[in-house]
């Protein structure tokens, strides 16, 4: 048998994984921490203002890569959610069950900071045009794959019904995306294409926020990492490597 | 007791969601899923009669004019047809002539839109003010040369 | 001081920006301290029953 392959698999046990989550962490918490400082430094200092909304538009160094956040999240999600139904691994369900809150956090700050800058710049605070609904259905979605596993007691079980959840809620994503396009909406259309159409963004405010979502990326890897270990103890807590790691750290 | 109680708190809360989730869906497609009617679509007759409905397109380049008091009115056109429009009330800070705006109301007599309110529209476009003079220089050098070059020949 | 005033005034937008920038700094900050905490308290419970376990068995 391939040597790689035996390493692969040996990983997707929550006994391996802890500990290499573990030394993984720290390198993404400081990527995020400098990302974003460097990313904060440019939203105020270096980014000119806008010539139409002023200094109000840099709240679009968080409402783009959160936005941006909660769909990637939520598609990861879907992913893990789904491999974990289909091979029943364990630790694939854990991993879904890791992100769902920090993907949630993405997308209620996608919709706060996209309340705050709607009121001074279109004139309301919340409008049910396509974009704004479905990014609130997302939110809902999270809310309701965490309750949804918090209400069931079998964690084998939760997981199933999550990874469901998860899946069908999934083509709420393209939704949000393509809103903009398919339908008249009060929100703007993209500032930056996928697939390489450009972008209608100055290039230091551009490079601004790509650096605020790269910060926001690591960030959510480093946090999701961290959740995945709490998870993995919580749910390993009665196996024997759990109990030798507790009398390990006690010894 | 404890751990069934909260199995329930969990699974109304998961019901509520999935409630909220439905809701929307079904209130988002009874109506148009489009935020608002353009002009030439309000002329087509696709706008429903006598209910509420928005009117989105471009503020029509002087075409505002204050009447008494908060009122004004302004023309709202997609460059193939014109809706006037009234609006008592304070205009967003973004509301300009030749920027997009949405207002939402009814069509009213002689076919002026009675507007209950009005948002500023704007497009996905970010630069510094001084890119944005350029653009605006290199925009009005050209019309000029297009409106010369006929007869500069 | 005039260019600090300036600066948190944010051309007008301050409730805005700050309310922004304020609501994400505190999620962003507070999400990890609380999985700390919750790591700290898994880890905790699980030395504790351990102990009780071996103190049943002796």
């Amino acid at each position: 048998m391939n040597s790689r392959l035996i390493n692969w698999f040996k990983f997707s046990s929550p006994a391996s994984f802890y500990p290499l989550a573990g030394r993984m962490i720290p390198w993404f918490k400081w990527i995020a921490v400098i990302l974003i400082a460097i990313g904060l430094y440019m939203s105020f200092f270096v980014a000119p203002a806008d010539y139409k909304q002023g200094e109000g538009y840099r709240i679009i160094f968080i409402h783009v890569p959160a936005s941006w956040m909660s769909m990637f999240i939520y598609v990861v999600m879907a992913v893990w959610s789904g491999t974990g139904l289909v091979f029943n691994t364990r630790l694939s369900s854990m991993m879904a069950q890791a992100l769902a809150p920090t993907g949630a956090l993405f997308a209620f700050l996608s919709l706060w900071t996209g309340a705050f800058w709607g009121k001074p710049m279109w004139g309301a605070w919340w409008v049910w045009d396509a974009r704004l609904t479905s990014e609130l259905i997302l939110l809902f979605l999270y809310i309701g794959f965490m309750a949804l596993q918090g209400a069931i007691d079998d964690p084998r079980r939760a997981d199933r019904a999550g990874a469901i959840l998860a899946l069908v809620g999934v083509v709420n994503v393209p939704i949000i995306y393509y809103s903009v396009k398919w339908w008249n909406t009060l929100h703007q259309g993209a500032s930056v294409k996928v697939g390489g159409g450009g972008s209608s963004m100055a290039a230091t405010m551009l490079i601004t926020m790509l650096i605020m979502a790269l910060g926001f990326w690591a960030y959510s890897i480093a946090t999701t990492l961290s959740r995945a270990r709490c998870i993995i103890l919580e749910r390993e807590r009665n196996s024997t490597w759990v109990r030798e790691l507790v009398e390990n750290r006690r010894g | 007791m404890k751990g069934r109680h909260k199995r329930l708190v969990f699974l109304i809360a998961g019901l509520a969601a999935l409630g909220g989730i439905t809701a929307l869906v079904l209130n988002a497609l009874q109506g148009n899923l489009s935020y608002f009617f353009s002009p030439t679509e309000v002329a087509e007759g696709k706008a429903p009669a006598d209910h509420l409905f928005r009117l989105g397109g471009l503020v029509e380049k002087g075409s505002l004019k204050r009447g008494e008091g908060l009122t004004v009115t302004f023309t709202v056109t997609d460059n193939l047809k014109k809706i006037t429009v009234s609006y008592t009330g304070i205009l967003p800070d973004l509301f300009k002539e030749g920027q997009g705006v949405i207002a939402q109301g009814k069509l009213g007599a002689g076919g002026v839109f009675m507007a209950q309110e009005v948002l500023a529209k704007h497009d996905e476009n970010y630069m510094p003010p001084e890119v944005a003079d350029a653009l605006q220089k290199g925009h009005q050098e050209g019309v000029k040369a297009m409106q010369q070059g006929p007869e500069s020949k | 001081m005039d260019k600090v005033i300036e600066f948190l005034n944010m051309g007008g937008y301050a409730l805005y920006v700050w309310g922004s920038f304020g609501m994400t700094a505190l999620l962003m900050l507070a999400e990890p301290l609380l999985l700390r905490a919750r790591h700290r308290e898994i880890l905790r419970r699980v030395a504790r029953i351990a102990r009780m376990n071996n103190e049943e068995r002796t």
